[in-house]
């Protein structure tokens, strides 16, 4: 094998990559020539690893190109841009409701809060109101989706750190959640389960038992996970201390979801700007002080469990009623601008929908956390080693569907 | 009709060092998977001959009809050797390990070694040492950045735990004054002690040592899978990643065949002398030592599916600040121990009471420990938790 370059593709390349270097030359003369060094026995020598876009701790096709000294962590610079699918675009190509299943495919593990989040943007443009039942029935599936969201994490991110088992039983009852989405409206992942105004379907007999006996269970699974993790000295010893990111610097960098809220700041739409029925509802917001990977794991598990609270009490206050509000059979919003967005799983999801009076949005753009939050990772690795850049892609929670779009 | 004993001898290593390890092998293979199948409410595989139990033969055979993969910018012969490198010496150190005491075949007594060197202990370390070179020269060979991080930790893991794993054999060996395998295992039945009980310390020392030895979790950092995405074994495919892998499990029998026999009495049956246990001599020497053997096999799997992995620099603070000095103290206490009792075995025993008594307490006191950081956790969450009943 020879270092030259064989097709014509790889010879653009290497040209593209020498202009582009006597480019930066010329911009910065000032800048003396590097020697080439001479290598003795204990020159530390920096080494570039291409992490992913195929690697199994990159949790989707992230690539991530790190400059190493040994296994520390000089530089990490993410390249995204791998799953992308012009899905903004494909918004503005389709009428209103067209729009609800291509959010399905944003954030694919929380299908529901991308519907819930979508929805609220046009009816905030329609002015509609929402029945009750409704309400109510989109809050529990918001909260099922979150703890399935969470419950995808907190058995990935074991597996990140080597702990397996505790995948297998975040698994287990996410599977249950899954069915009962799929008796709800058919679809496992991609649900499409929430409609302009309100909902499909109303609830199928013995569906609220069954989701009211899995809320039962719950805590104590959730116990059996942190059995597993959270006094765990080695779970202990790769997380406290790691990636710790302070409460304002997260709110410089824009961060959302349960990674601000372990930095101590106490921000969560269903509070702080409630929708749906949230304000009704009485739940904590849990928060951390800490702000570094393990506070981050305790938040997360503290809201599966407040997220039960929440679908106990929608439970309990469903009655029969409405699902879909008074919405007009073709969607034509008057020529106006919103942005409505929602607490998704890994934090504020927003869609910001310009409408020119058509029946088609004249621009549709997401406010997606997982690719907000991602930008903290350089942030946060610095200085770590590989092993911890692996707990942190994990504690940050991405998925590539909502980063790349 | 009366062999010659040599006959003995090659059959021995045909059979205990050449064929059973492969064999063990894939059943621990199988063992792993349904048992951590079951720890994981899976099934883990059952389909391949009744109850699963010729998955190993299935995965055998599709690794050997597996293409050979060479990388094309590998050390060719660096990279062919290394497999090899990793299992042989694993398997010769399965020469020096006795399986059971003398057995009458016809007229002859076979003893279940293939030999019974005066310096066993000796040769094991050294031999077992040997097999981290096919690890880091498989790493370096593939020319692949991955494997290269893999072999490059399995070099200074290695290299750590090997230390903490001698001293804590050299206690033993003060208890003995012998590093033959087969006079350890007599020492340990006529003195009716089973070295674990004075070197309770060592013991936890030397198996903490040969798990990491072995890279099985939680310090199976050469080949993180999530880190390195299997680290220096990524570029090696069908029967060059089976040596590998044989290699691995090679190297788990041999590192508990060691720790039985050093410090559970070998082919003995548990506590011999009481008379009320005497029942137990029935039960041939060789399957203890099988049953022993199984036992902290299942440690191994059983750790698997229970730690998440160390950090690579906690892993050296582990070896270096921790089991060193430890295996140090307690070799001065070993040492201490007999010298200062006019009989070497009641310096033992009392010393094993000493132990004992501490294990207890560390014990006692880790799970109050536990449950006042838990309690400590909860108060600090507050109604966050406290609420949290549905």
């Amino acid at each position: 094998m020879s270092d030259e370059p064989i097709s014509q593709a790889e010879k653009d390349e290497a040209a593209y990559f020498a202009e582009r270097a006597k480019a930066q030359g010329a911009a910065s003369p000032g800048a003396a020539p590097e020697a080439p060094a001479a290598h003795t026995l204990f020159d530390v020598q920096e080494m570039e690893l291409n992490f992913g876009p195929q690697h199994p701790s990159t949790h989707g096709v992230l690539r991530l190109v790190l400059k190493v000294d040994g296994e520390k962590i000089l530089e990490v610079k993410p390249d995204v841009g791998y799953l992308h699918r012009g899905t903004e675009k494909l918004f503005e190509t389709e009428t209103y409701p067209m729009g609800i299943p291509h959010t399905d495919r944003l954030d694919y593990i929380a299908a529901a809060t991308n519907n819930h989040a979508f929805c609220l943007a046009v009816e905030k443009l329609l002015g509609v109101e929402i029945p009750r039942r409704a309400q109510l029935i989109r809050v529990i599936l918001d909260e099922l989706q979150r703890i399935s969201s969470h419950l995808v994490w907190l058995g990935t991110s074991g597996i990140d750190l080597g702990a397996v088992t505790p995948f297998w039983y975040a698994f287990r009852e996410r599977e249950q959640i899954l069915d009962f989405f799929e008796e709800y409206c058919g679809a496992r992942l991609t649900l499409h389960c929430m409609r302009i105004g309100g909902l499909p379907f109303d609830l199928t007999p013995g569906w609220t038992d069954r989701v009211s006996e899995f809320i039962s269970d719950l805590p104590a699974r959730i116990d059996d996970y942190e059995q597993l993790l959270t006094d765990n000295r080695i779970w202990k010893r790769r997380t406290v201390g790691v990636g710790v990111i302070s409460g304002e610097e997260c709110i410089e960098w824009g961060l959302t979801g349960p990674v601000l809220r372990a930095s101590g700041v106490e921000w969560d739409l269903r509070r702080a700007k409630p929708y749906e029925c949230y304000e009704e509802l009485d739940f904590v917001v849990p928060t951390r002080q800490g702000g570094d990977t393990y506070d981050r794991y305790i938040v997360r598990v503290q809201e599966m469990r407040q997220s039960a609270r929440i679908v106990r009490q929608c439970l309990d206050r469903l009655e029969p009623g409405e699902i879909r509000g008074k919405v007009p059979r073709v969607i034509k919003p008057v020529a106006e601008e919103v942005y409505a967005s929602i607490e998704a799983p890994k934090g504020e999801l927003g869609f910001y929908c310009v409408s020119n009076g058509t029946n088609k949005p004249y621009r549709m753009h997401v406010r997606p956390p997982s690719f907000i939050n991602l930008q903290a990772l350089p942030r946060l690795a610095k200085g770590h080693l590989v092993s911890d850049l692996v707990a942190l892609i994990g504690t940050i929670d991405i998925v590539l569907g909502e980063v790349d779009r | 009709m009366n062999l010659p004993p040599e006959f003995w001898t090659y059959l021995k290593v045909v059979l205990l060092v050449a064929t059973v390890p492969a064999i063990v092998g894939f059943v621990i293979v199988l063992a792993e998977r349904r048992i951590m199948g079951f720890m994981q409410v899976r099934l883990g595989p059952n389909r391949v001959g009744p109850q699963g139990t010729l998955q190993g033969l299935a995965d055998l055979l599709k690794l050997v009809t597996k293409e050979d993969i060479t990388p094309a910018r590998a050390e060719r012969a660096v990279h062919f050797l290394s497999p090899v490198l990793a299992v042989i010496p694993a398997l010769t150190a399965l020469a020096v390990i006795p399986f059971g005491p003398p057995i009458r075949i016809g007229k002859q007594m076979v003893p279940l070694w293939v030999a019974d060197l005066n310096i066993g202990l000796l040769f094991l370390l050294a031999i077992t040492s040997i097999g981290v070179y096919g690890i880091i020269l498989g790493g370096w060979s593939s020319n692949n950045k991955y494997s290269l991080l893999g072999g490059l930790r399995s070099a200074a893991q290695l290299v750590s735990y090997e230390v903490p794993m001698g001293l804590s054999l050299v206690s033993v060996l003060l208890m003995t004054r012998s590093l033959s395998l087969v006079e350890i295992v007599r020492r340990q039945e006529s003195t009716h002690l089973w070295f674990v009980f004075p070197g309770l310390v060592a013991f936890f020392v030397y198996f903490v040592s040969g798990v990491a030895e072995t890279n099985r979790n939680p310090f199976d950092l050469p080949e993180a899978e999530s880190e390195l995405v299997s680290g220096f074994n990524t570029e090696y495919s069908g029967v060059k990643f089976a040596f590998f892998f044989l290699g691995e499990y090679t190297g788990m029998i041999v590192i508990s065949c060691i720790a039985v026999t050093v410090f559970f009495g070998g082919w003995l049956p548990p506590f011999s002398h009481v008379p009320a246990l005497a029942f137990l001599g029935f039960v041939p020497g060789a399957v203890w030592f099988l049953l022993k053997v199984a036992f902290f096999i299942f440690c191994y799997i059983w750790f698997r599916s229970t730690f998440p992995r160390y950090r690579f620099d906690q892993l050296m603070a582990l070896g270096w600040k921790w089991l060193i000095p430890i295996s140090l103290a307690n070799i001065l206490a070993v040492a201490f121990a007999i010298l200062l009792t006019p009989r070497r075995t009641n310096g033992l025993v009392a010393l094993s009471w000493i132990y004992g008594g501490l294990f207890v307490m560390m014990f006692l006191l880790s799970k109050l420990r536990r449950a006042l950081v838990r309690r400590d956790r909860l108060a600090a969450s507050g109604p966050a938790e406290a609420g949290a009943e549905v």
